[in-house]
């Protein structure tokens, strides 16, 4: 069970937590003028890197509330967690960050 | 029996503590502190066990968890019945009923044991094989017997009357193994006051010092030492000693799994003790001393009863002052089996060792134990173990370094000892995701550095020198507590190396050598299962089974990389290993349930009004946690008949439902209406406080997600209900997109599910019912509308009255705080007596809706069904240039013709029940397989129209209105007639009422 620090409550069990799939991906600001294509990449396409990925999760049973995450998909290392809205931490000042 | 193998003195067994157990009948004799393996072995039984496939003769094969053949059933009384348990692993306790598994009649003549004879049928995969026809025979047939023939011990047949608990534990650092390496990390590890956690699987504290008679350290004793550390330890308020404990997991992040038994080794536990406690420990820090498994040698017969690891008889003689045999053969590879035969010696027994090794290579370990009258066979092979049901004696022969086998003799012995090695116990440091390197010289793959994993200590990284031990143990204790501290120990030296064999020379005896014993899996068939062609180990496993079941092959896990390396001509370092798994050993289901059983095994979440429909004898129905009453069923009713009078009493009079599991929320806030116009197909800033709508809400994709209805109460104020399964998702669905979409917006979102009970009154005459009760809402028609909604109070307690209707009929939702809800039931059926008003249940309730065409999400959608699909394109507002999933309304697939669409079905023959999800045909005579045409999703037998009805999802369903289909049935086909979905008042002018 992974141990994912949500960034207003503190580290806390996976059990606690949601994953909400890829973070970043902004709802275009006029749907209605966004094509076919654009809108079905938005809807559907995600990326599945091995490393770091940034992820949003939900502190379901705890403070409710969204963040985002960076974890490493092949050794499941949280690399960090930061609070919606936050941009993505620069790779290069993480701990141990590559 | 008595104790004709005990010895007169030594070992860790209370002498003073006599007691009996009974195996097979038989009553064994033993002392506190044996354990089954001892207590059997010290009456002088070592054939206990009929093997996996072959139902050949087993006996104990060693001391500790590694155990693959003495398998046991524990019976320990009262229905406490555990099959399949490692008698290595049953501590003794008095009135304690073993009995032996996978046989009949009888363990002695057991006629499955013809499998043994046909064994050169059975080879590795041989079911792949054999058995192909008739096809139809592998299930009814070969598989069943199979079954039958093959296998383990038989569950308990009755629930477990024990209890077992569940534990969570952070700790700084966890040391796992209470060895010499343990037991040295845990102490420098707690100098710092760091919270320590130390477990062992065993009942004592130890490891091999337990059975280490010799050995001194620091000048005391190995068994001083242990007492006087594990002493220092336990009075330590920051250490945690558990043992009896198996750390069998290692999860992510530090988290491990551990089983603790409490009172298994107890004649009488407390009565309310649980029987085991399932701890879930997050470490800081772990430090791995799980020390190290010795490997059997591979030869023919080597898995008769009275064969055993080396090791473990010294552990049996030292440790429970038991000797498995008066003559005992050591068959070796490697220096730590003479240490074995000294002690076996200082015992009394005669031994006589076969090494396979050159004389040049064992003379000095050799020379130590001839002195002592120990006949040394250097440079010696075993061709066969020679005895069925215990070991008689062993056929050995010399075999020097050219191949060439010399004369054969007879080494007449009643046990043998086996040393083909050691293999450190790697499990859970793999299981941490830590990467294992292939070290030539001690022949064994052992962690590699690695910087997020665990720090190893001791045998479980290959260090066998007890010196090593003891200082690795502290250095790895003291850096997972932070510090860079070393610590030098003084011991005696311990004899190791060996030269490793995978297989006794010659090779090709045509004898039966078992690498395998758990799964009866020989050498010959790894070599098959190369020869066929499996070159991956993970695929040589699933071939043979080699490394399964309940040992995960502890034991023969390294022979069988290496037999497979050899003959693939591969190097160990390539071959690899296969994955370890969780659990290290076996863990009971009930231990990982833990208290989650019966009543505790689910939440379970009843309306207000539960206890009163319980009392009134309703049936009820489970909707998600939630228990809701399905009808109320008056003498001698049966549902159906219950269920149509219900939705008649509706219609013609007034019913009420407990209509409490609805979600609510409330949408309070500057941005309220803003916010809901985004969530919501439905114009809502444009609704009037005092007003309802039925809402429709959309996934991003287009797909309809929840309904409901969204009254104003006040501008920034809104009162939302959802589908009783929705009101978690929903909530979330709009925090996620307040929170990460919109955080400008100022908006709360609050659930009141719990807060408000709601009673649907339905009916033409509900009206006059709440006219009784409601005190300060003028309930006329003109000034309270159809979707409207009023605040004021009823019986006296402040309400939320709502006019909505899930039935076509006038109705209300009155929503009251929850503790009222009962009270003002009763009140409504005991004032409404005359009208008359009658309770109805959720079926009725739905047959009603149906009557009407009202969809339910999740009966009438499945995710995949879009708003126009369902008839409800008018729900979408006009005009609104945004919306969750307003774009997706217009992707290509959501505009495609022939779609399928929600209309109503009638039996062609005025009577037959369709089944919902029976699929629709245009032409039953289309061949196979034919092509659909929709589904139905609802259908129930309706009072109202006088037969049964249903709603369906069919292909351009609105264009076919009038068209025959075919429904199928479980025997063929029913034709149906496609109508509109509204089988009920299709004007709706009754809710206008």
């Amino acid at each position: 069970m992974l141990l994912i620090t949500c960034p207003h409550c503190g580290p806390r069990p996976e059990i606690e937590f949601r994953c909400g799939g890829e973070a970043h991906i902004a709802r275009p600001a006029d749907p209605a003028n966004v094509g076919d294509a654009a809108w079905a990449h938005y809807l559907f396409y995600r990326v599945n890197p091995k490393g770091v990925h940034a992820e949003r999760w939900l502190h379901a049973h705890g403070c409710r509330r969204w963040f985002n995450a960076l974890r490493d998909t092949a050794t499941d290392r949280m690399v960090a967690t930061y609070a919606m809205g936050a941009s993505r931490p620069d790779r290069g000042k993480l701990p141990g960050g590559r | 029996m008595a104790q004709t193998h005990r010895l007169a003195r030594g070992g860790r067994i209370d002498r003073g503590q006599p007691i009996a157990m009974r195996f097979n009948g038989t009553t064994i004799e033993a002392f506190v502190g044996d354990t089954a393996a001892s207590a059997l072995l010290a009456n002088g039984i070592h054939f206990l066990a009929r093997s996996f496939k072959y139902h050949r003769p087993r006996g104990i094969f060693s001391h500790g968890s590694e155990e693959p053949s003495a398998l046991l059933t524990v019976d320990r009384g009262g229905g406490r019945i555990d099959p399949n348990t490692r008698a290595s692993a049953i501590e003794a306790v008095n009135g304690l009923s073993l009995r032996s598994q996978n046989h009949w009649p009888a363990l002695g003549f057991d006629l499955a044991a013809v499998s043994d004879w046909l064994a050169p049928l059975l080879v590795a995969g041989f079911y792949y094989k054999t058995f192909m026809w008739p096809g139809s025979f592998w299930t009814k047939v070969y598989e069943p017997v199979l079954r039958a023939a093959a296998g383990l011990g038989r569950a308990a047949p009755g629930p477990d009357p024990d209890g077992y608990q569940h534990a969570h534990a952070h700790c700084d650092v966890l040391v796992v193994g209470a060895g010499p390496a343990g037991l040295a990390a845990a102490w420098a590890a707690s100098e710092s006051g760091k919270g320590v956690m130390l477990v062992d699987e065993q009942a004592e504290m130890g490891g091999s010092l337990l059975h280490d008679t010799t050995s001194t350290i620091d000048g005391r004793s190995a068994w001083v030492w242990c007492e006087e550390t594990l002493a220092r330890l336990g009075s330590r308020a920051n250490v945690t000693l558990l043992p009896r404990t198996t750390a069998f997991g290692y999860y992510n992040h530090n988290h491990v799994g551990l089983l603790q038994r409490v009172t298994d080794h107890l004649a009488n536990p407390p009565p309310n003790a649980p029987r085991e406690r399932l701890w879930q420990v997050r470490a800081g820090e772990v430090v791995l001393a799980t020390g190290a498994h010795e490997r059997p040698l591979v030869f023919a017969g080597n898995d008769r009863p009275g064969i055993m690891l080396a090791e473990s008889l010294r552990v049996f003689a030292n440790r429970y002052g038991v000797v498995p045999g008066r003559r005992v053969a050591i068959v070796t590879c490697g220096a730590s089996a003479y240490t074995v035969a000294a002690d076996l010696l200082a015992a009394g027994v005669q031994v006589t060792i076969v090494d396979m090794r050159p004389q040049s290579a064992c003379a000095i370990e050799a020379a130590l134990v001839r002195g002592a009258g120990c006949e040394v066979l250097a440079e010696h092979t075993v061709l066969f173990a020679r005895g069925r049901r215990r070991v008689r004696g062993l056929m050995v022969a010399a075999a020097g370094a050219s191949g060439r086998i010399g004369v054969r003799r007879v080494l007449s012995c009643d046990c043998v000892g086996l040393s083909g090695g050691w293999t450190p116990a790697v499990h859970l440091f793999s299981q941490s995701r830590g990467k294992l390197g292939f070290n030539a010289h001690i022949d064994a793959f052992v962690p590699s550095a690695s910087g997020a994993a665990p720090r190893s200590a001791g045998a479980a990284c290959g260090t066998y020198q007890l010196s090593l031990c003891l200082a690795q143990g502290w250095r790895a204790g003291a850096a997972a507590a932070g510090r860079t501290n070393e610590r030098l120990f003084t011991a005696s030296a311990t004899r190791e190396g060996f030269q490793p064999v995978r297989i006794l020379p010659p090779a090709s005896h045509p004898g039966r050598a078992f690498v395998d014993l758990q799964n009866d899996v020989t050498a010959r068939d790894i070599q098959l299962a190369v020869r066929e062609g499996f070159r991956s180990i993970e695929h040589v496993k699933r071939y043979t089974t080699t490394g399964m079941a309940t040992d995960q092959g502890k034991t023969s896990n390294m022979n069988a990389i290496g037999l497979a390396a050899e003959t693939l001509g591969a190097r160990m370092a390539d071959v690899g290993v296969t994955t370890f798994r969780p659990p290290y050993t076996p863990v009971t289901f009930a231990a990982l349930a833990g208290p989650s059983r019966g009543s505790l095994f689910e939440p379970v979440r009843t309306p207000p009004t539960h206890a009163w429909a319980a009392a009134r004898g309703a049936t009820f129905e489970d909707v998600g946690q939630w228990k809701r009453a399905l009808c109320f069923p008056r003498a001698s009713e049966d549902m159906h008949a219950a269920v149509a009078r219900e939705c008649r009493a509706v219609r013609a009079s007034a019913g009420i439902l407990d209509a409490s599991t609805l979600g609510k929320l409330e949408v309070v806030g500057r941005d309220a209406a803003l916010f809901l116009d985004r969530i919501y197909t439905n114009w809502l800033s444009g609704l009037e406080p005092g007003r309802c709508r039925y809402a429709l809400m959309l996934k991003e994709d287009g797909y309809i997600f929840d309904d409901g209805v969204v009254a104003r109460l006040a501008p920034d104020r809104f009162h939302v209900t959802t589908t009783t399964g929705g009101a978690q998702r929903v909530l979330q669905h709009m925090e996620d997109y307040l929170q990460t979409e919109w955080p400008g917006l100022e908006v709360y979102v609050t659930s009141i599910t719990e807060q408000y009970a709601v009673i649907a009154v339905q009916g033409p005459k509900s009206r006059a019912a709440l006219a009784l009760l409601v005190e300060d809402i003028d309930l006329g028609g003109e000034a309270f509308p159809h979707m409207a909604v009023r605040t004021g109070s009823i019986c006296g307690v402040p309400c939320r009255l709502l006019r909505v209707s899930f039935t076509g009929e006038l109705g209300y939702e009155i929503n009251v705080p929850s503790d009222y809800g009962q009270g003002v039931w009763e009140a409504l059926l005991e004032t409404g007596q005359a009208l008359p008003i009658t309770p109805y249940g959720t079926e009725a309730m739905h047959v009603l809706r149906a009557e009407k065409g009202f969809m339910i999400v999740g009966q009438e959608t499945d995710g995949t069904v879009a708003p126009d699909d369902l008839g409800l394109a008018g729900l979408i507002g006009k005009g609104k240039s945004d919306f969750v999933g307003l774009r997706s309304l217009a992707r290509p697939d959501l505009v495609a013709p022939g779609r399928k669409q929600l209309v109503g079905l009638v039996s062609q023959d005025g009577r037959t029940m369709l089944e919902e999800g029976a699929q629709l045909v245009a032409e039953t005579s289309q061949p196979l397989p034919m092509r659909s045409a929709g589904h139905v999703t609802s259908s129930y037998w309706s009072a109202s129209v006088g037969c049964p009805i249903a709603l369906a999802l069919v292909q351009s369903g609105r264009s076919r209105i009038g068209q025959r289909l075919h429904a199928t049935t479980p025997t063929g086909f029913q034709e149906v007639e496609v109508r509109d979905r509204v089988f009920f008042d299709p004007t709706g002018a009754r809710v206008h009422a």
